[in-house]
């Protein structure tokens, strides 16, 4: 009936494991309570949950990132803790639950925290910067949102029915194999990604599309901004690659439910292919999160530098090349699979010539503060921030280029600490500074500055003291994912790391309360213009947060920077001649159920309860055959209704310009 | 105020003497072999001509910032977006930098070949090395013994390891001696190394592989002809036989071996061990490709 669920499946088995998952149990019950008691079901079924409006989408995929940044971190300093005291003892944590914790960080903080954070400032600006009232395909972006809340959900499951994998978030065969891992653990890990993939390639499609097809009159390719440009960009990538990643879960899962021999050891299995799928998927990855957060990093250093983007047009281009280069590097993951010296060289030589328009990307902005105006928004920090910091991750990532130096420095912590040195400055505070920057267009108030700053200082200052000694324990030779060591010269280091995890902390508290003190002020700080901060592109020209059909009237393209261009022409804030009827389209439960169908799917496969995994899989079928023959899924606003919205929109300007001359 | 300068002063004497100090213990930064030698030095190399890149842009990034704040009034040039000579500059300087470290590493590559034998008159020691839950077996197929988590060899003469595993994939690391590669079941990769002088080292599985994957190191011995000669002696009195029940009772899970000799090894067991999952079939994926292969 319950296929190989029992009451084992509880995790009793350690203290600190019953109290992880006392606190995700608790944490869930408590937001219940809280929307019951502010009685807001109704509230967020109807606004948020089943809503196809991109703006609510991209709040909703950064909410899921924040909330996924929390659990990723808690791992993190977890680790951090484990190994500052694990010296010739068994620390706090048995290697069963240390295994389990370094697998569940990468795989939270890649897939369930990057890519929604990335997939939210996507939906939140793009939309908006190329001047169009919502994505090409607004029920897909509702499904992809659910799905990838769906996969997210499973990883916080296995925190309390069952174990997570303990494989790496790389999951590599043969180790994840059913032979070397019978448990549910690499189950929960393939789901989770093959649910939350099937949404991040829709995602990329929709994207694509969106950006080809729906720009405003006149914004052609090369007056796209920056942002738009590494959003078409990375959408292309997940498109093509995320398939690559479903195909590499697929395989392993029938090897594991199957007993298909695709990646085992005998019968003609090879893990190699496993390696290769996984990496051909796995480095375009590594772009498709960084690309978006270059393009965030190109809208702040212009708008902060009041200054127009240096060299525009090299960036497009680099942005182009490295989306193209990243599908010809994904050998350098494993060098030391010994290939011959001529592939090794040959992914040596095309890993390094991504490091050209990469760099191109850095002196364009440091060209735009030359000779700028730089006033220093906490998004402006997160950038100055991120060009120092990540050129030191791109240096130790040329030297990794280099086979023979790779084949010393593999699976060390110099690695570990140099892809955080890519991951951390180069995407998650372009994340941030997205965040902070594009807030107020969301929610129509501006963020707490002080909070945001003291924010950065703390994650700067934690980043360097967390990640800095990882690279010397790698000269040391320390292998990554150690749950414990007899060498006495490592554990000083380790303290330190630990100690920058302390300060990683508190930034992350400065985070939640920014938030805090942002909504306590709110009134104080509303965003009346919709323009906060004298800004150049098309997401300011209309109000925060913007109707939802974010523009009255299609605004006319220009110029690269048209709401600049709109300024300089003093056409900005002009009532339009006519309003017409605007075609929206329809909240939609569907979107919302599919996620919630396929986290049971996926619960049911993970656990061989093969009864409700078919009528999980007859529910989705049939719910998506319903969809697809609902043909009244849009509804018209009136032109009367846009103009009563608009016209309040002006008088509250009007009012504005009045108190603020 | 004086003592704060003291304890200021102390504080980073302190500080250096430990800098200092965990210099020496990088392990990488001092080799003890031509292997790893060439490693760091490529390592080395690359990295002051990656400076010439780091170092200007992390000092343009807070000089720009410095300089260009708000109310300083520093030369201010809000529509300057464009210059064709400072283009050319920007893709060509990390575009030569880029070639510069691509030749190194096109050579480098073809030299430092872990298949490739090291050049020497002494001709090469052959070990065979199997990775298995959680240990290192090393075969001497020429002395025809065997050890177990301790690699024990002559300084000052080539070691070519053949390396598979008889479990998950693996990764072989000496890192005083040489990078590392993988171990992986049913195939065969190769690594060189060599000992400049007699020492200890310490080698790792760097792979994860299961829940004894910290306690998964051994000792390599380098040690003096004489004293080489009479290690293997040593081995060939061990009680031990490598026979294959012995073996099939090593390769079952364990932690935290002890170091055990074995003075007769069943011959060909190595090849057993790769044949286990190919079924005798010529092992996929590893097919010679380097040169120097006999």
């Amino acid at each position: 009936m319950f296929g190989r669920l029992t009451v084992e499946a509880l995790p009793l088995y350690s203290a600190i494991a019953a109290s992880g998952a006392a606190m995700v149990v608790g944490g869930a019950l408590l937001v219940a309570i809280v929307i019951t008691w502010l009685k807001g079901w109704l509230y967020l079924w109807k606004e948020w949950l089943t809503s196809v409006d991109h703006k609510r989408i991209g709040a909703m995929y950064i909410i899921l990132a924040l909330i996924m940044l929390l659990r990723g971190f808690v791992d993190a300093i977890m680790m951090r803790a484990q190994q500052a005291m694990a010296l010739n003892s068994g620390g706090y944590l048995p290697p069963e639950h240390f295994d389990q914790i370094f697998s569940s960080h990468g795989t939270i903080m890649i897939f369930f925290m990057a890519m929604p954070f990335m997939t939210g400032l996507l939906n939140i600006a793009v939309p908006l910067q190329i001047g169009t009232r919502d994505v090409a395909f607004p029920f897909l972006n509702s499904l992809s949102l659910w799905l990838a809340s769906s996969g997210a959900a499973l990883v916080m499951v296995s925190l309390v029915i069952g174990k997570f994998s303990t494989a790496g978030w790389t999951g590599y065969p043969p180790y994840s194999g059913i032979q070397y891992n019978p448990g549910v653990g690499v189950d929960y890990w393939i789901w989770a990604l093959l649910i939350s993939g099937v949404g991040s390639t829709l995602s990329g499609i929709n994207f694509v599309v969106t950006i080809i097809k729906r720009r405003a009159p006149g914004m052609t390719l090369m007056r796209m901004t920056p942002f738009v440009w590494t959003a078409l960009c990375t959408s292309v990538l997940m498109t093509f690659a995320f398939p690559a990643l479903t195909v590499a879960c697929g395989l392993l899962a029938l090897d594991r439910l199957l007993g298909m021999h695709f990646f085992t050891n005998e019968l003609g299995g090879n893990m190699m292919n496993y390696a290769n799928l996984f990496w051909i998927w796995g480095h375009p990855e590594v772009y498709i999160l960084i690309l978006p957060a270059f393009g965030v990093f190109s809208e702040v250093v212009a708008t902060f530098s009041r200054k127009r983007l240096f060299g525009y047009e090299s960036l497009v281009y680099a942005t182009a090349a490295i989306a193209l280069l990243s599908f010809t590097v994904w050998l350098h993951h494993f060098f030391t699979m010994g290939s011959s010296a001529n592939v090794n060289a040959f992914f040596g030589v095309t890993t390094m010539v991504i490091a050209v328009p990469t760099g191109v990307k850095v002196f364009n902005w440091l060209l735009t503060m030359y000779r700028g105006r730089i006033t220093f928004h906490p998004s402006m920090l997160w950038t100055v921030g991120f060009i120092a910091t990540f050129v030191i991750g791109g240096m130790t990532g040329v030297l990794l280029a280099v086979p023979p130096v790779d084949f010393l420095m593999h699976n060390t912590t110099f690695l570990v600490a140099h892809f955080h040195n890519m991951i951390i400055p180069g995407v998650l505070y372009g994340y941030l500074a997205g965040y902070m920057y594009w807030f107020p267009k969301a929610f129509g108030f501006k963020m707490n500055e002080p909070w945001g700053t003291a924010a950065f200082w703390f994650w700067l200052v934690g980043f360097y003291l967390a990640f800095m000694p990882l690279y010397v324990l790698g000269l040391m030779g320390m292998p990554r994912r150690m749950e414990q060591y007899n060498d006495p010269s490592w554990q000083p280091w380790l303290i330190a790391a630990s100690l920058g995890a302390v300060l990683i902390l508190i930034g992350i508290a400065c985070l939640v309360m920014q938030i805090v003190v942002s909504i306590r002020d709110r009134k104080r700080n509303l965003d009346v213009t919709g323009d906060p901060y004298d800004g150049r592109t098309l997401e300011w020209a209309t109000s925060s947060p913007p109707p939802v059909y974010n523009f009255a009237v299609l605004p006319e393209v220009r110029d690269r920077e048209p709401l600049l261009d709109m300024k300089e022409r003093g056409v900005t804030y002009q009532p339009p001649s006519a309003y017409h009827d605007i075609e929206i389209p329809k909240n939609s439960p569907v979107g919302v159920t599919m996620g919630g169908l396929s986290f049971v799917f996926g619960f049911a496969m993970v656990w061989w309860i093969w009864w409700l995994a078919i009528l999980c899989g007859l529910a989705m079928w049939a719910t998506m055959i319903w969809r697809s023959s609902d043909d009244n899924t849009d509804f018209i606003l009136v032109a009367e209704e846009v103009e009563r919205l608009e016209k309040a929109r002006y008088r509250s300007l009007e009012a504005a310009k009045a108190a603020n001359p | 105020m004086k003592q704060a300068v003291v304890t200021i002063r102390c504080a980073a004497i302190a500080l250096l003497v430990f800098l200092v100090a965990g210099c020496d213990r990088m392990v990488v930064l001092n080799p003890k072999g031509p292997i790893a030698d060439a490693e760091r030095g490529l390592m080395i190399d690359a990295f002051v001509v990656m400076m010439l890149v780091v170092v200007p842009v992390i000092v343009m990034a807070l000089w720009f910032a410095w300089r260009y704040r708000e109310g300083r009034n520093a030369r201010y040039e809000p529509t300057w977006a464009y210059s064709a000579k400072v283009d050319a500059v920007v893709w060509l300087v990390p575009a030569l930098i880029v070639i510069a470290v691509a030749v190194l590493l096109w050579r480098s590559t073809h030299k430092l070949d872990p298949y490739r034998e090291i050049a020497s008159s002494n001709p090469p020691l052959d070990v065979q090395v199997v990775a298995q839950d959680w240990k290192w077996l090393f075969i001497y197929p020429e002395q025809g013994v065997a050890s177990v988590n301790q690699l024990a060899i002559p300084a000052g003469r080539p070691i070519s390891l053949r390396i598979t595993s008889d479990t998950v994939m693996n990764s072989f690391y000496v890192p005083a001696l040489a990078g590392q590669i993988y171990a992986m079941a049913g195939m065969q990769t190769r690594l060189q190394l060599l000992a400049d002088q007699p020492g200890k080292f310490v080698g790792r599985n760097t792979q994860y592989s299961g829940g004894g994957f910290s306690d998964q190191f051994f000792e390599v011995v380098a040690l003096s002809r004489a004293d080489f000669d009479a290690w293997v002696a040593k081995a060939k009195q061990a009680p031990g036989k490598l026979d294959p029940p012995t073996y099939a009772k090593l390769a079952e899970k364990s932690r935290l071996n002890p170091v055990v000799q074995y003075s007769v090894v069943e011959p060909k067991l190595f090849d057993s061990i790769i044949d286990k999952y190919t079924g005798g079939h010529q092992a996929h994926g590893q097919t010679p490709t380097a040169p120097a292969r006999r």
